[in-house]
């Protein structure tokens, strides 16, 4: 690039050595830049003190370093603080929103290994959502165990991800269809299939925008439900669905890194000309890959409704994109987002009370922004090199060199 | 303070261009007359887009100078080469498919600064059109228009930008042959109108029927600088363009070919633009043999590798391996290592670049034991392998972990090579396996491609390098146009008569 009477000009050249050092800096400073800038934005938003609101966020989804003293000095000496283990509280409200946020970012690591950018995990969510509750209040008896229920609901959730998955995959595939139009898209379709089974249609009670309450059969067991036993567990919410997606992840990181199967989605995301060179057979996986994706993401919605105990029109959207956040902030590493996915949890939980509602989604915004751009310098390097000034032959002795 | 007195339209001296690894332009002078059609020949990687890509600004050479116009120059970008009246009309065109042709015409120009005035470009554009014969329409959209067309909308942008000294690279590729009559019915035109026209090709024939003077470069040399085309004979060029001493002399013993391994009968198939690239190719290689296929990039050899290792879809025709028909109910696959495929771009095709050297020596058996197991791979086995493949095969690189895309052009050559050979193949299908290598790696791969074919492997050898083909080939065939116009025992081949079939010249033994 050169700028006219700029003495400079800059070259762009790809990084042979990229150190994996560098995908941990880009994406601490992505974090870090994002707040930095939020910060502003809750300034011009009327926070006299960002830092302030930052402390705060923080409170409410991990708790403080003084709860977290008193909640271990209560598990081993029960009764020493007055809210017992309620003071894990913050941490057990962000586990609970951590798992459909870890699912879905699995969901988007296993189409992005192999560069298929499967934004559409939270349609994939949904129509897991809706087949989990179907399941729940109209097929399944309310005399079904916990644990087969639950089973079921699971199995539903898949199967429904899965097909819806495996639409945009067919196109992609066979019609080569920008999967990544066809998957946003599909979305909305699936916002407007639930609203249509909950708002207007057939799943509805009476006034209420949403279906009748699941049978307790029908829902994750939480550690409150406990509480008659272990009065210690009294009010803590968490549930086994961050356990589903850690065993989840961790299957996952097994699949990609030490399977056959994840072997050629390495392959393929790489280099899809090798791929076809070594006789892979690319369209059978791109079907595939689109399929176990939603998967995991209707997997998701599963473990939503299990957890919410009721399918609403409100049920909350965007799960599936903070999955895309979350995934490339992890490096597509599946075990690194767990943790992602937790610190996710907490701002989700953290900023549930901040004024104005957006402050959320601004922060994964700018953070999302600021890990891709800073990838971009980190795959190329930035060469500012000055201009040799050029002049004609006529006005320089004839005899160079 | 004078002007350098030339009639040349331009000259370069001593031009030198380094790639990693290769010397593009060995200290290459050339000049044009003004109004005349100048070809530059020679074969792919002699260097010949390089010297016109220095000398339309797209490259920089390391030493070297230009003198346009009496004028010594330095360009740092195509504009300013097009301000001294240089274009190129490149392979690839450059143009915006969704804009029109006249909106092309002025796409990067300065003028006009604010107010576009299409309807006094279309204008122009016409008249250029109807001035050398290029007849295409300047309101039509670039993605409406055939490969030929789009060439002229280039040579017109060329023309609208004010350019005295064209350079084609390769112009007749895509074109039929009755547009290569209306292409050059346009540049003699041209010419007569004071332009001067680079033409670069390696089509003999071609040359002869277009160009005044004649430049040859081989390997980044010259070899004849502007030799009249009238006076010159093909056979003269041919030798010229593809040398003569042998420069490498590989040992081995005669050859002792065994049973037929691959044959192939009267196969079809069509290029990536849908023309047809094979057209009836009859081929037989034995266990024990190697067997050469001699030809300008271009004429077919790409796709019969693609057709052979199941990369393309042959239109016609049997291949069978062995007692094993080849075609669309093969696997691939699973064919893996009885069937070796070196192929023509080892970074484009034979590797995996962000995957490690021993994840990448997998690639062709990582669905059969001991690498599988099972659903798993088996990383100990997979560890083990690259420690020996890497030891036995002396591929320089930090550890088995490090990505490929860290490794140099030789050694992940060595590392392809590793790969497809480790397993005994019966068949080897090898593609330029030395292009681009310097003299040690191409000797190493020249070596174990003999090793192969003396254990017993039938491979057939597709290298535009014929120095290559005559010092390792058992059996040489020449493809031209996508069929095969003669065949020979190396001991039989005459290099200038393979020069002259290279060339597309029919030659009755």
């Amino acid at each position: 690039m050169k700028i006219r009477g700029f003495p400079y000009r800059f070259r762009i050249e790809t990084r042979k050595d990229n150190p994996g050092w560098m995908g941990l800096v880009s994406s601490v400073l992505g974090v870090v830049l994002a707040l930095i800038v939020g910060g502003f934005v809750l300034r011009a938003a009327g926070a006299t003190d960002p830092v302030a609101t930052y402390r705060e966020i923080f409170k409410e989804g991990f708790g403080t370093l003084a709860d977290w003293r008193a909640g271990i000095q209560a598990l081993f000496r029960n009764g020493a603080c007055q809210k017992g283990l309620l003071c894990f509280g913050p941490i057990s409200d962000t586990l609970v929103k951590a798992s459909p946020i870890l699912l879905t970012t699995l969901a988007c690591i296993l189409a992005f290994r192999m560069k298929l950018w499967n934004i559409g995990a939270d349609g994939q969510l949904f129509l897991g959502a809706w087949a989990a509750t179907g399941v729940a209040l109209f097929l399944m008896p309310k005399t079904t165990g916990r644990p087969i229920m639950l089973l079921v609901m699971a199995l539903a959730g898949i199967t429904a991800g899965m097909l819806y998955g495996a639409i945009p995959g067919f196109l992609k595939a066979w019609l080569n269809i920008n999967e990544i139009i066809t998957t946003l898209m599909l979305n909305y379709v699936a916002y407007k299939w639930i609203e249509y089974f909950v708002v207007v249609g057939p799943w509805s009670i009476g006034d209420f925008e949403s279906t009748g309450r699941f049978p307790t059969v029908a829902t994750w067991p939480r550690l409150t439900e406990f509480a008659d036993r272990v009065p210690i567990l009294a009010g803590l919410t968490a549930h086994p669905g961050i356990l589903l997606g850690i065993i989840t992840a961790l299957l996952l990181a097994w699949i990609l890194f030490r399977s056959r199967w994840g072997y050629q989605i390495r392959v393929i995301g790489d280099n899809p000309k090798a791929a076809r060179y070594a006789g892979i057979n690319l369209k059978w996986n791109i079907l595939l890959v689109m399929m176990f994706s939603g998967a995991l993401a209707g997997l998701a919605g599963m473990n939503e409704v299990a957890s919410m105990r009721i399918l609403t029109g409100r049920l909350q959207r965007g799960y599936g994109f903070t999955g895309v956040i979350v995934a490339w902030l992890a490096r597509l590493n599946p075990l690194t987002a767990i943790f992602v996915a937790v610190l996710f949890g907490g701002l989700l939980v953290g900023t549930q009370l901040i004024q104005p509602q957006g402050i959320s989604s601004m922060l994964q915004g700018v953070i999302l922004f600021v890990v891709i751009g800073t990838e971009l310098l980190f795959r190329y390097r930035v060469r500012i090199e000055k201009i040799e000034v050029s002049t004609p032959a006529v006005s320089e002795s004839p005899n160079v060199d | 303070m004078t002007d350098i007195v030339t009639d040349n339209a331009f000259e370069m001296r001593g031009i030198v261009k380094r790639f990693p690894g290769v010397l593009a332009n060995d200290h290459i002078d050339f000049s044009s007359y003004v109004g005349e059609v100048h070809a530059l020949l020679g074969e792919n990687g002699a260097g010949k887009s390089t010297l016109m890509n220095v000398l339309a600004g797209l490259y920089r050479p390391e030493a070297g100078e230009i003198i346009v116009g009496g004028q010594r120059v330095s360009f740092h970008s195509p504009q300013e080469a097009i301000t001294h009246g240089i274009g190129m009309v490149h392979q690839h065109f450059m143009l915006v498919a969704s804009h029109s042709v006249a909106e092309n015409m002025v796409l990067g120009l300065d003028r006009p600064r604010f107010f576009l005035n299409l309807t006094q470009v279309e204008e122009q554009v016409a008249a250029l059109a109807e001035q050398y014969s290029l007849s295409v329409n300047p309101r039509a959209k670039i993605w409406e228009l055939s490969v030929g067309e789009q060439q002229r909308v280039e040579v017109l942008k060329m023309l609208f930008r004010g350019t005295k000294i064209l350079i084609m690279d390769e112009p007749t590729a895509v074109l039929t042959p009755q547009e290569v009559e209306a292409l050059f019915h346009t540049l003699r035109d041209m010419t007569k109108g004071g332009h001067t026209i680079i033409f670069i090709s390696h089509k003999l024939d071609e040359v002869v029927a277009i160009a005044d003077r004649v430049t040859v470069l081989r390997r980044g040399k010259v070899t004849a600088a502007g030799v009249t085309a009238k006076g010159t004979t093909k056979a003269q060029l041919a030798k010229l363009m593809v040398g003569r001493e042998i420069l490498f002399q590989v040992e081995k013993k005669d050859a002792q070919p065994g049973v037929m391994v691959l044959k192939v009968e009267n196969v079809q198939a069509e290029n990536d633009r849908g023309l047809p690239a094979l057209r009836g190719i009859t081929l037989q290689v034995h266990a024990g043999e190697i067997v050469g296929i001699a030809g300008v990039a271009g004429n077919g050899q790409r796709e019969l590798a693609e057709v052979l290792t199941g990369l393309r879809k042959a239109a016609g025709g049997i291949m069978m391996f062995g007692d094993k028909v080849l075609g669309p109910s093969t696997k691939w696959l699973e064919l893996g290592k009885q069937l070796a495929h070196i192929p023509e771009d080892r970074a484009i095709y034979g590797s995996v670049p962000g995957l490690s050297v021993a994840e990448n020596l997998i690639l062709k058996c990582f669905q059969r034991p001991p690498i599988a197991a099972g659903l798993a791979i088996n990383s100990k086995a997979v560890h083990q392998n690259a420690v020996k493949l890497v030891d036995q095969y002396d591929i320089a690189t930090p550890t088995v972990e490090t990505p490929v895309r860290m490794l140099s052009g030789g050694n992940l050559q060595k590392l392809i090579l590793a790969r497809e050979t480790s397993g005994h193949p019966q068949l080897m299908i090898a593609v330029h396996p030395t292009r681009g290598l310097d003299v040690g790696a191409t000797e190493a791969v020249h070596r174990l491609l003999i090793e192969q074919r003396d254990a017993g492997a039938a491979i057939l050898l597709i290298s535009e390098d014929l120095d290559e083909l005559i010092s390792l080939s058992d059996r040489m065939a020449v493809m031209y146009e996508g069929q095969i116009v003669g065949e020979m025992t190396t001991r039989e081949a005459n290099i200038q008569t393979i020069g002259l079939m290279m060339a597309g010249t029919k030659v009755v033994a």
